[in-house]
């Protein structure tokens, strides 16, 4: 599974096409949303992807509406990891070894959620950190063909419309 | 497409696809000349039915063959505030597709109003600065600004004023969609007796030579546009030069120096091959038309030494590279009530001409600025950017996130820089590009004048988002430009070869057979809206060229 995941998510990347998109579009959400539920990492061990789920699940948190955890926001990450931000895999590998030296030695996942926030605010200006507060954010708002915001989480909750083909009025202002 | 042998002289090539480049070849290939068309970057959609994709994340992280601008990792740069500084690494890019930057660009088309011509004579000059009269007036310009307009496709609004230049003939398209943020912009102008109208823009709103209208995807500025509304080169101009079967556009070809002989004549240009492993080929061509933008255009002609031109080709006048004009910035954001869902559509709804107008006595400082209402976010920008006064990431930030959503107006303004001789393009004395080519160095100080004007524009934005009903408004920092895609005035045009680079029909003084025409021809920048004039240019130089060329008294 892993290895012919790593090829569709490749795919996935480097053949943006619109005309491919359009094409394939459908059967690629099928294939993530299959190999998500799987639970199958490309890039990450299963214990970097618990610490790092529980990292974007401090930065988009789950409230009274889903977060980063409920928008699979790992998968993406993990895909991004091995595809347009490949020079970003040193980054998290150190960041995750320093990350060691926080939590005493225990999985910063298995920590409490006050203690996760306190060891982030302390890190908060570290590349690392820096780095996966983009990638959370990106994969809560790009494309679901992308891993992240699955079924449209992301963008439902900012209000954005991806049908992109529009006539004004557009908001509340403009209404004649 | 026709195709040309490097080898077999050409009567020219156009370096650059762009806004000028996509002019001078449609114009050239019309009247029957050989024409190639060198540009450095990809097809990108050219010729495709389906066009460029809309995909924000693919869009920010392109691949290679994908990307529709410069990339600074290889088409280094640098940058440094004034000449007692080192340049560090700098982030400078330009469009660099077939149809250059007009593929991307937000597509604002305001002609320069008829003073912008001749602000020196009407206005004075100030300590400091090259302020000059052009060599052309409006009324020289207006037919070729007509021309532009219809050929090219054109929206705006149909009204009389004097903070619009007068027009012998209406834009043949109706205005884009006001937006929600236009429609604020006209309530604050109710308050404040302020002139606002749709914006200008080289998108089309019905179907025009061919093209579909608009569909107001909101996927506008910075991508290319999906449905080939956006009156780009690429679907507007250059079709049509490659249709007549005079002209070939070779693209992945990276011109690094334009040839003379011994008698000064250009013979034509050596470039990058890129298919072929980077090999340099030669191309002859009996005349050189430098189209590629306010900075390459001077760094190429700064590259391209000889013993005849030791300081860089046709810069007798040492004015090369002198004069750079970037444009300056800065605004002021709000938050209203209710959304305005500004993803929609194009990028600017609206603009406010009250301040386009030079008030040097009422104001204090020479120059003014057009105003553009705008909130134009795609999703990851707007995450990432992050919601106004909140944390930048936990549940506060995501609450403040959400609640923002689609609510705010930012006010991007478009005001003058004035021309400085020591603002310039050069080459870098160390620094490479990727092919091993001095990198660009940018040095770039605006005027002390230029901070009032900025910070004018910036509490007037602020001032008219309260007007309109803003909950609560930030203004930007003022902050001086580094670079970017409206760069002009680097080979200023006028009749004296000592105080310029290319006379009055952007034939350079030094080289008979070389002409530039782009952004870096303007004596004064105009309100940073460059675009309509770069292409009104090129369409009189084109009809200058076409002319002598056929009467004979250009030997090309």
């Amino acid at each position: 599974m892993s290895d012919s995941r790593r090829k569709f998510l490749l795919k996935s990347v480097s053949a943006t096409s619109a005309a491919w998109l359009a094409a394939n579009w459908p059967a690629q959400v099928a294939a993530a949303e299959k190999a998500q539920s799987m639970g199958a990492f490309t890039y990450f061990t299963r214990e970097q992807a618990a610490d790092v789920d529980a990292i974007a699940a401090q930065i988009y948190p789950t409230t009274d509406t889903p977060g980063a955890r409920e928008a699979q926001v790992i998968y993406f990450i993990d895909l991004a990891l091995v595809t347009f931000a490949q020079d970003k895999q040193d980054i998290y590998a150190q960041g995750l070894a320093d990350l060691a030296g926080h939590t005493g030695g225990k999985p910063f996942a298995a920590l409490p959620s006050d203690q996760q926030i306190a060891i982030l605010s302390s890190i908060e200006k570290t590349p690392f950190f820096k780095t996966v507060r983009e990638h959370t954010i990106t994969g809560m708002f790009a494309a679901p063909q992308h891993g992240g915001n699955f079924r449209k989480i992301g963008w439902q909750q900012i209000g954005f419309d991806d049908s992109l083909n529009f006539r004004a009025p557009f908001g509340a202002y403009d209404k004649a | 497409m026709k195709k040309f042998s490097p080898s077999e002289e050409v009567d020219f090539v156009v370096i650059g696809s762009g806004a000028a480049g996509g002019v001078m070849a449609k114009q050239l290939a019309t009247a029957g000349f050989s024409v190639v068309v060198m540009e450095q970057g990809p097809w990108g959609a050219y010729g495709h039915e389906q066009d460029y994709n809309k995909d924000e994340l693919s869009n920010r992280y392109p691949a290679e063959e994908e990307m529709l601008l410069s990339d600074p990792r290889r088409q280094r740069n640098t940058f440094r505030r004034n000449a007692n500084e080192k340049a560090a690494p700098g982030t400078h890019n330009y469009g660099c597709v077939v149809g250059g930057g007009t593929v991307t660009y937000g597509a604002s088309s305001w002609r320069h109003l008829p003073w912008e011509f001749d602000e020196a004579s009407r206005f004075g000059t100030m300590q400091g600065t090259g302020i000059a009269d052009w060599p052309v007036s409006y009324e020289e310009i207006e037919p070729y600004y007509t021309q532009a307009e219809w050929e090219i496709g054109i929206s705006g609004p149909n009204i009389k004023t004097p903070l619009i230049a007068p027009m012998s003939k209406p834009y043949p398209c109706q205005p884009l969609p006001l937006k929600s943020s236009g429609a604020l912009m006209q309530k604050a102008a109710a308050k404040l007796d302020l002139m606002v109208t749709p914006n200008v823009a080289a998108i089309i709103t019905q179907p025009y030579n061919g093209r579909s209208a608009c569909i107001n995807c909101g996927m506008c500025s910075g991508y290319g546009c999906q449905v080939k509304a956006r009156s780009s080169s690429a679907v507007a101009l250059l079709p049509v030069a490659v249709a007549t079967g005079n002209c070939e556009i070779r693209v992945h070809s990276y011109v690094r120096e334009i040839s003379l002989d011994a008698s000064g004549r250009a013979t034509g240009v050596t470039y990058f091959d890129k298919a072929n492993n980077n090999r340099e080929v030669f191309q002859k061509a009996k005349c050189v038309v430098l189209s590629a933008n306010g900075t390459e255009t001077p760094r190429l002609l700064l590259l391209s030494k000889s013993n005849r031109f030791p300081q860089g080709l046709a810069n007798s006048s040492g004015l090369v590279g002198k004069y750079l004009m970037t444009g300056n910035g800065g605004g002021a954001s709000g938050l209203f009530a209710d959304p305005l869902n500004e993803y929609k559509g194009c990028v600017t709804g609206a603009a406010v001409l009250s301040y386009v107008p030079n008030d040097v006595k009422g104001r204090g400082f020479y120059g003014g600025g057009r105003m553009t209402s705008r909130g134009q976010m795609s999703p990851i920008q707007y995450g990432l950017a992050g919601p106004h006064g909140a944390p930048s990431w936990g549940a506060a930030y995501k609450k403040a996130l959400i609640e923002q959503a689609n609510r705010r107006l930012t006010l991007v303004n478009f005001i003058s820089q004035l021309p400085v001789e020591t603002n310039t393009v050069d080459l870098d004395p160390e620094v490479k590009d990727a092919w091993g080519l001095p990198a660009m160095r940018i040095t770039t100080n605006s005027h002390e004048n230029d901070f009032k004007a900025m910070r004018f524009f910036i509490d007037r934005s602020a001032e008219i988002l309260k007007a309109a009903g803003a909950s609560e408004v930030w203004a930007d920092e003022i902050s001086d430009s580094k670079g970017g895609a409206h760069a002009r005035g680097t080979c200023r045009m006028g009749n004296d070869p000592k105080s310029s680079v290319v006379n009055k029909y952007h034939r350079a003084h030094d080289v008979p057979n070389l002409f530039v025409v782009d952004g870096s021809s303007f004596v004064t920048g105009g309100r940073n809206h460059p675009t309509m004039t770069i292409s009104a240019l090129a369409y009189r130089c084109a009809d200058h060229l076409v002319k002598a060329a056929k009467s004979g008294n250009v030997t090309i």
